[in-house]
């Protein structure tokens, strides 16, 4: 396995080469046939195979059952394993009313994740596309300085400076309020380094065509970067968007109203507080399968993209 | 690496790296430096009486019995998180790297989990673990073992490594199966002409060409049961019972929240910081050189 150049590398968590070797996953390539013909084996594998996609969809199929009964049929341990006929006014109910003490009905809450997950993904990868670009295609003082204050960024995970970022936050007013949930969450180091490699990948020659042309950075900028982006963007746009739409601690800290709340905090505060028997099962399981379905269809139909994200990201 | 074509401009590269500074700054620099500094004070929790008190919220700390029992269940938490969730990932890799038709339908339906929030993982466990209702629990129980992850710390350290590791899978897989299709296939098949077997075939010359990934994945999964986990312990156990499953990260956010200790809580911020800048650098030293073939 070839070492990367030094500098193709300014984080190396990743092993090196193993950019490349998700290019069969990406492109689909199928595997050439088996060694020898081994026919346990074969077997072995299917079995070993299924199993792993039987247990791993396990929980989500208890889920899905229990979002189609009723109270008493969840609480009759065992509860069935088969579907029952409630499907459509449990979900009815979640979504116009909500359950449990939080009664804020899921719809908002799915709103008010879909802003969120949006806003994180987009606004991250604008902000880190304009500073990538200007610390890579300008000259100008301070410029390592700069790469340096964003680099050391990826060190502080927002576990560990929760308090203070509170405080900072409730200091600028910005509890419970769209800004808040996500402006502390745009800033990136990682799509900032993402888009840096890439525009180091771009040949010289577009830049110096561009300005014997007579175009202005900015002009180079639309016209040539963004176009050329749109791949990163997307793959970029993927993982951060899951991000987003799954982020728990900030938004439990942030928002206290429950218009603010996001689907995630919704299902924490269906099953806080009250006592066992108060927890509205069915509704709280029928919630939890709507909070997965959006992000889960962005990974099945954004494959590619997503591995190729999570690659990119090296998380 | 540099640009050859560098545009020159007085103002306008500060214009485009405001923003992401302005956001960094506020929301990274500034609250960090006040955890720094707040560790070094004493302060009630309405913030009236402040007293500076330099190094003395860390000693308190590492004398504190209750801190030093969260970093040995956050040892143990990120032991077992880490050693199952690699170990099922790379046993599910494996397989799927031999199969020729179906893969990408293997590939679809193992990688989705990485899509569900930690806290919604946490919440399908709780559920399916619940000591009176849970599917699960219920199986156990017929088992003739006893189960309640409510009142039994052991139980519920169960439960959040479980839900933990459900969630990891799919992040494992990938990059294992990755690092798998990239091994030659001449040299499997040279080792096969030799005679090796595919469990051989696996022990000299697999696992050692994958080790790289292995120990890439093994520091991703320790920051990951360090940090990405505490929505897992929260809606899971929130802590308990007892101090059960109170991982550090979570000890930060209770006694900064709920106790409103916030000198303590800084302090302990400080560690976990400290713990992130030598988990960085332990994988800048050793990535790229001693795990290299």
């Amino acid at each position: 396995m070839a070492r990367p150049p030094a500098s193709a590398a300014p984080r190396p968590r990743l092993p090196a080469g193993v950019r490349n070797l998700l290019l069969p996953w990406t492109r689909n390539v199928p595997r050439e046939g088996m060694v020898e013909n081994r026919p346990f084996l074969d077997f072995l594998t299917h079995a070993v195979l299924l199993l792993g996609v039987a247990v791993i969809a396990f929980p989500v199929y208890v889920t899905f059952v229990a979002s189609t009964i009723t109270a008493e049929e969840v609480l009759a341990a065992p509860m069935p394993l088969v579907p029952g006929p409630h499907l459509i006014e449990n979900y009815r109910e979640a979504l116009l009313h909500g359950a449990g003490n939080s009664a804020a009905p899921v719809w908002r809450m799915m709103m008010n994740s879909l802003i969120t997950a949006l806003a994180i993904a987009l606004g991250k990868i604008a902000i880190s596309l304009l500073s990538a670009f200007a610390i890579v295609y300008f000259k100008f003082p301070l410029r390592m300085f700069f790469f340096w204050m964003i680099f050391v960024t990826l060190m502080l995970p927002v576990e560990v400076r929760i308090m203070p970022t509170y405080e900072v936050m409730s200091d600028l007013g910005m509890l419970d309020t769209y800004a808040g949930l996500t402006l502390p969450l745009i800033a990136s180091a990682t799509a900032t380094f993402l888009f840096r490699q890439f525009f180091l990948t771009v040949p010289d020659e577009l830049a110096e065509a561009a300005r014997i042309d007579g175009a202005g950075p900015m002009r180079f900028f639309w016209d040539v970067v963004v176009p050329m982006s749109k791949t990163s963007m997307a793959a970029l746009f993927v993982i951060q968007f899951i991000y987003g739409w799954n982020q728990y601690l900030w938004p439990l800290i942030v928002t206290t109203k429950e218009d603010y709340y996001t689907v995630v905090i919704g299902i924490k505060r269906m099953i806080a507080g009250g006592g066992e028997a108060s927890v509205e099962w069915h509704l709280v399981m029928a919630t939890a399968l709507m909070a997965m379905i959006p992000p889960a269809l962005v990974v099945i139909l954004m494959q590619k993209w997503f591995v190729k994200g999570l690659v990119d990201t090296e998380k | 690496m540099e640009k050859r074509v560098l545009f020159r401009s007085g103002w306008l590269p500060y214009a485009l790296l405001a923003p992401q500074l302005a956001v960094t700054i506020i929301f990274f620099f500034w609250p960090a430096g006040q955890a720094l500094f707040q560790s070094l004070l004493q302060q009630d929790p309405f913030g009236i009486d402040v007293e500076f008190v330099g190094l003395d919220n860390f000693a308190t700390l590492f004398a504190d019995e209750h801190y030093l029992a969260s970093f040995r269940v956050t040892a143990v938490f990120s032991v077992l998180v880490a050693s199952f969730g690699l170990l099922l990932s790379l046993i599910l890799a494996v397989f799927a790297d031999r199969v020729v038709r179906g893969a990408g339908t293997y590939k679809t339906l193992l990688i989705w989990p990485y899509a569900v929030a930690h806290a919604v993982a946490a919440v399908l466990w709780l559920f399916l673990f619940n000591p009176t209702l849970g599917i699960v629990a219920h199986w156990i129980k017929g088992l003739g073992i006893g189960w309640d992850p409510l009142l039994n710390g052991h139980d519920a350290m169960v439960l959040v490594v479980v839900a933990a590791v459900w969630k990891q899978i799919s992040y494992n897989f990938i990059f294992f199966l990755a690092g798998l299709q990239s091994i030659p296939k001449s040299l499997i098949e040279a080792a096969a002409i030799d005679g090796a077997g595919p469990g051989r075939r696996f022990w000299t010359i697999v696992f050692p060409l994958l080790s790289p990934t292995t120990f890439f994945l093994l520091v991703v999964n320790i920051v990951y049961a360090f940090f990405d986990t505490f929505a897992i312990v929260d809606a899971a156990t929130a802590g308990g019972p007892g101090q059960a499953t109170e991982i550090l990260v979570y000890k930060v956010y209770k006694d900064g929240f709920k106790a409103l200790d916030l000198g303590s809580s800084a302090a302990q911020s400080v560690i976990l910081m400290m713990i992130v800048i030598g988990l960085t650098v332990i994988q800048f030293k050793w990535i790229e050189r001693r795990v290299q073939y």
